[in-house]
């Protein structure tokens, strides 16, 4: 930079001959040279503030731009890193407690028809009847000219159904995806699943909702995405489930029965191994309910949860095992049994108008089934101990089992616990329980003493219930029901091999809409545990109306009827839930030697 | 000197310009990829549930049984009963010991009574 001197000579010189001040020309000139170092100054100062604002505006510009295209853009998948892509039907499975499919999806098509676009409106309705041979060809074509746009036709066609309307060739006839839910095993545990149906359809999906049981008790759980497709456990054995089922079936064919029920319940966690209800329906085609006459006629209705009965001697136990609880008696204690007994203008009976009297042990009282026995002991007890002691083997309110018609069968209990009610309740009469409510309260009462609460969710660990009656009580009802088995009134009850224990009971029905019981119509239980001497399974077979008319007038009592069913239940079942059956080892063979 | 200072990153610069070029076709041919694959799972899962049914279905108990009592004699099948069942102490094995075999032998049945 070429600097201009303060104080040129020349002009100094040229100020002093006119004899100006040559300062003059030094200032001038420091003036003129601040005034460009402040120009200089400002300039690259400007500089700087247009090069941050450029910086501000292009940062400001990227946010704004950033903004923009997220509002405006529509998104997409991240494509790029999504580890494994598992189709979620959605639905989840409902599997047995060994992972086999009870219940899944399939996916299949719904047949709609937009009629603007149908050409040959006739020839379509004359073939698509031609396919659908339940369509109505005459409403069809009225539907396809009518001022309507849109129309469902079926709602799940089969592939080759929809290869055959595609046939047809009318671009007016449309198919939308649907997912349908499959029972695969068809009427096998068709009250536990229920069934599902459609809820709110669309063209390009429909909602899959459940219509009973454990589907519509479950919906929550079943089509929670966040669950990601596991599928619900049951604590269902599908094996079981078949063998009692085939069992009941012929059961209930043999003893000319209209109904059977049958719930077999692990003792120590309340899990529910296999609940068959007959007669039954496929969950595939659920039919309608009935419209007309009493709801437990329908294949629909759940005789073990649903069907409340007076389950009748099978709730002597509960007597006596609370007796033993307060140690007012032992399993050998002699008990006044004598037959009839009159209270107040009641006169109370044993079967068949005997007297197994005057004294009776506690044991053979269970043994003989004997009523006057219980209900002396239940006088003792009082109403009220005996109200609560019952009450808190939950047999007085609905089950909490996972299935939606559980909640809406309440026992049916008088609203007023009177003497003679506690007379009749010791034998099981007066109030009425589901077999699910009976099998609970087995189990609560035999596998130790302490509560259990029925479940159809496979569970891994369940916490030990609060106590209900001591170990030992436990133990000599386990006894007590074994003997009525051996000698008792349940002596078809042997099974070769396994423990069994049970109660009988049979109990009158009840005449509808009228006072007084059927002479001959019964409700036949068998409660049963096996094996006794390590109580694991309790089975209650209950048998609707059934008699055994093999003998030479019709037997319409439990040991006769429901028995022989369900000792044919656990010689099937008991191998397949793992119980080694006690066979006396073989002798071994062999060869002696002489020269010994 | 001054030539090359602006002719090599120029070059340079076109270069990554064919890169940059080049590697976005291919993130794009990856993503399509993808895409493919990621439908091909999807097909296959929904067969897969399709199979699943079709199992199940043809295992249903009911069929099994069927299939069983038909095929009862052919297969030579027993009725499953309790005394089928043996635990291995149950097992009547022989003696571990015979010594040798050099007397007259007398059958075990044969000396009982």
């Amino acid at each position: 930079m070429i600097r201009t001197p303060l104080r040129p000579l020349a002009r100094i010189l040229d100020a002093r001959q006119k004899g100006e001040n040559p300062d003059a020309i030094e200032r001038e000139n420091i003036r003129i040279r601040h005034e460009e170092m402040r120009d200089a100054a400002r300039r690259r100062a400007e500089g700087r503030l247009v090069v941050l604002a450029g910086f501000f505006l292009a940062a400001f510009g990227v946010v704004a731009l950033k903004m923009g295209s997220m509002a405006a853009v529509q998104p997409i998948e991240p494509r790029a890193y999504v580890d494994g892509n598992p189709i979620v039907a959605q639905r989840a499975d409902i599997v047995d407690r060994n992972g086999r499919i009870l219940a899944t999806n399939l996916s299949t098509y719904a047949l709609y028809a937009q009629p603007p676009h149908m050409i040959d409106k006739a020839d379509a309705a004359r073939k698509l009847v031609e396919i659908f041979p339940d369509l109505d060809e005459e409403r069809l074509l009225k539907d396809f000219s009518g001022p309507r746009k849109f129309l469902w036709i079926k709602k799940k066609v089969s592939p080759e159904q929809r290869q055959l309307v595609h046939d047809i060739g009318d671009p007016g006839l449309l198919f939308g995806p649907r997912e349908m839910r499959l029972y695969p095993n068809g009427r096998l545990a068709a009250h536990i699943l229920g069934g599902a149906s459609f809820g709110r359809e669309g063209v390009s999906s429909a909602e899959v909702i459940g219509v009973a049981g454990v589907e519509k008790a479950m919906d929550d759980t079943l089509r929670d995405p966040s669950r990601g497709g596991a599928p619900l456990e049951l604590s269902i054995d599908m094996t079981v489930q078949t063998a009692m089922r085939e069992v009941l079936h012929g059961g209930m064919r043999l003893m000319n029965a209209k109904g059977a029920a049958g719930v077999l319940m692990d003792i120590h966690t309340g899990e529910i191994l296999s609940m068959v209800s007959l007669p039954d329906f496929d969950p595939n085609d659920r039919p309608r309910p009935l419209t007309e006459g009493d709801a437990a006629d329908s294949p629909l209705f759940n005789r073990a949860v649903q069907g409340v009965y007076e389950l009748g001697s099978t709730f002597k136990i509960f007597t006596v095992a609370q007796a033993m609880e307060l140690g007012m008696v032992g399993p050998d204690t002699m008990v006044d049994a004598d037959a009839p007994m009159k209270w107040g203008r009641h006169t109370i009976r044993e079967f068949q108008n005997k007297n197994y009297g005057p004294l009776l042990s506690v044991t053979d009282v269970i043994v003989k089934s004997s009523n006057i026995g219980t209900a002396k002991m239940a006088l003792q007890i009082g109403p009220t101990r005996q109200k609560e002691f019952l009450s808190k083997f939950g047999v007085f309110e609905p089950t909490p089992v996972e299935l939606i018609e559980a909640a809406g069968s309440a026992p049916l209990v008088p609203p007023k616990w009177s003497e003679i009610v506690t007379i009749t309740a010791s034998y099981g009469h007066g109030f009425s329980a589901s077999p699910l409510h009976l099998a609970t309260a087995y189990a609560s009462l035999l596998n130790g003493g302490t509560r259990v609460s029925p479940t159809l969710i496979k569970s891994a660990h369940v916490p030990q219930g609060e106590r209900l009656v001591g170990e030992r009580v436990s133990r000599a009802a386990a006894q007590m029901l074994r003997k009525v088995v051996l000698d008792g009134t349940a002596s078809f009850g042997r099974v070769p091999g396994y423990e069994v224990g049970g109660k009988t009971g049979t109990a009158n029905k009840p005449i509808k809409g009228g006072r007084g019981y059927h002479q001959d119509k019964n409700i036949n239980t068998f409660a049963s545990v096996f094996p006794t001497d390590d109580p694991s399974y309790v089975l209650i077979v209950t048998l609707d109306e059934a008699s055994d008319n093999s003998g030479q007038t019709p037997r319409r009592t439990a040991g006769w009827t429901a028995v022989p069913v369900a000792a044919e239940v656990i010689r099937r079942t008991a191998p397949l839930l793992g119980l080694r059956p006690k066979i006396e080892p073989l002798t071994a063979s062999g060869v002696t030697l002489a020269s010994d | 000197m001054r030539l090359l200072l602006y002719i090599v990153p120029g070059i340079a610069l076109i270069a990554l310009a064919f890169w940059a070029y080049s590697e976005n076709y291919e993130t794009q041919k990856s993503l399509q990829n993808v895409r493919d694959l990621q439908r091909q799972i999807g097909a296959e899962h929904a067969t897969l549930a399709i199979l699943k049914a079709e199992w199940a279905y043809l295992n249903r108990p009911e069929r099994l049984r069927d299939l069983a009592n038909m095929n009862f004699s052919a297969l030579g099948l027993l009725p499953l009963m309790p005394h089928h069942f043996a635990g291995v102490d149950q097992v009547g094995y022989p003696p571990e010991d015979l010594g040798p075999l050099d007397g007259t032998i007398t059958l075990m049945s044969e000396t009982l009574p």
